[in-house]
């Protein structure tokens, strides 16, 4: 059986920037930070980080019928504007959706926090189910954004939701692409999604890998820089449509690249720690599949999130899995690390840099941490022949994924 | 205590805030299914939000399901107002 070529027809964005892809574009190429400290965190007992790069507030009720909204927390809230977006800049017609042909991979760390919080708040401090609405679960329950999505644009197909904290848009695309290449489905939506909550920063802040530097929040997070102390959490959702190329050349879409090659390991060492030799081996297993050598690789986009032990293991990744010379950057500088949605959004920004052919780079890298110059990291915006490239994601659990992305030519 | 129309107007007040529906919509021959496009899930939250409102208990399944429009629904309330009476 020969397998499908897949490429990407669509993004949608809902990121720290705003609503859509150009909002995303525009802030990335400003270099503008969208890291900004929560007030209402300093009356939490223990937080010691306030900072997070959340989605700008927006009325969500002209966005969407109420009908659709009952079932939504904002993660879900997120994917579905996003993938409406997605599939709307591939032209997926409604009938297409419908068809059976299309269908939808969208993770999330969890489901809503802000819609578990309220739940078990309830029913924790009240003892009592009463009161509790009807569109509660389905905020809450881990397929929450996928589930939405399929109702709200009528999506027939195959539905999937990887829950791998900060790899569930990578594992998403991940399975998309396996979907598509074997033929399964023709096209599908595939990304991430996450939202803002205090709890989720907390996590990090417990396990001391959250960023403190409150007095400052527009020069944090730092990947690869000397001065980094950690993770600033950031909210949004990055869908893609994923695509035969066979039927994106059929309907005339346009290809913003090609997924041909996919490593995704366990490093099955520590549950929190980064593995750089598992991180090496997701990339020599993408390239491997690609049918590409190292010294094909222009460019990786790094996961890089800004802490000591990540940064290193990543920097020391690339340099053995590629090589010594090759340019790195990451994107959390300038809007976080938004966790599940992560691997979508950063995809979406890397397809741009292949498009523009420049590389974007990592905001606030001042002064390079020696342990991580074994890799050319990228400091100003540096126009470049790129064509292929290295997307790398990884997740707490062990969870180490790269990709392979390709510009497509004209001449595919 | 609340008059029949003062609870009448309450009930529409209230179910036009939580489904975002026009409160002219509301009228007494409205079907809440057909004409109102609620659903299932909609009536466990019309019950939710009804016994905020009123302060009392909205228990009785088997008249709940009866509830075909917005008069029958009138005159269930309207019966519960004075069983508390």
């Amino acid at each position: 059986m020969s397998m499908n070529r897949v490429v990407i027809t669509g993004r949608g964005a809902v990121s720290p920037y705003g609503l859509g892809v150009q909002q995303l574009l525009e802030g990335v190429w400003q270099g503008r930070s969208a890291v900004k400290v929560m007030e209402a965190w300093r009356q939490i007992s223990g937080m010691k980080s306030l900072l997070a790069a959340p989605v700008p507030p927006f009325d969500a009720k002209n966005k969407l019928p109420r009908a659709r909204r009952r079932s939504m927390g904002p993660v879900a809230l997120y994917a579905t504007l996003a993938a409406q977006e997605a599939a709307a800049d591939a032209g997926l017609s409604e009938a297409f959706l419908a068809g059976g042909e299309v269908g939808a991979v969208i993770g999330s760390t969890t489901g809503s926090p802000e819609a578990l919080a309220a739940l078990y708040g309830h029913y924790l401090l009240d003892n009592s189910i009463e009161a509790i609405k009807a569109g509660e679960f389905f905020k809450i329950m881990g397929h929450s954004c996928s589930a939405n999505v399929c109702m709200t644009l009528g999506i027939t197909g195959e539905q999937w939701a990887p829950t791998s904290a900060c790899t569930s848009a990578a594992q998403a695309l991940g399975l998309g692409y396996l979907l598509v290449q074997s033929g399964r489905q023709q096209a599908m939506l595939c990304g991430g999604a996450d939202e803002t909550h205090a709890s989720v920063t907390g996590v990090f802040d417990v396990v001391r890998a959250a960023s403190c530097r409150n007095e400052t929040p527009g020069a944090t997070p730092s990947p690869f820089d000397l001065k980094r102390d950690g993770v600033v959490c950031g909210a949004g959702s990055g869908i893609l449509v994923l695509e035969s190329l066979d039927s994106a050349r059929q309907r005339g879409a346009r290809i913003y690249g090609e997924i041909c090659g996919f490593g995704h390991v366990n490093d099955s060492e520590h549950i929190a720690h980064p593995h750089s030799s598992s991180m090496a081996r997701a990339m020599v297993r993408a390239m491997a599949e690609a049918g590409v050598s190292s010294a094909d690789i222009d460019y990786v986009n790094a996961h890089a999130t800004g802490t000591e032990q990540g940064d290193r293991a990543e920097a020391q990744a690339i340099a053995q899995a590629v090589h010594g010379s090759v340019a790195v950057s990451s994107l959390k500088g300038h809007f976080g690390h938004t966790l599940g949605a992560a691997g979508g959004l950063e995809t979406i920004v890397l397809l741009e840099m292949l498009l523009r052919q420049e590389i974007v780079p990592t905001l606030h890298l001042e002064d390079i941490d020696p342990d991580c110059h074994c890799v050319d990291l990228v400091q100003h915006l540096r126009p470049r022949a790129i064509k292929t490239v290295i997307k790398n994601n990884f997740a707490l659990g062990g969870v180490n994924a790269a990709f392979i992305i390709r510009r497509v030519e004209d001449d595919v | 205590m609340m008059s029949d129309d003062e609870l009448r107007r309450k009930v529409v007040e209230v179910l036009a805030a939580e489904f975002e529906l026009d409160p002219a919509a509301l009228v007494p021959a409205a079907t809440l299914y057909d004409d109102l496009d609620l659903d299932s899930l909609d009536a466990v939250d019309m019950v939710v939000v009804l016994e905020k409102t009123f302060g009392f208990k909205l228990s009785d399944e088997e008249q709940l399901r009866s509830i075909r429009t917005m008069d029958d629904l009138f005159n269930f309330l309207i019966e519960l107002k004075a069983k508390q009476a």
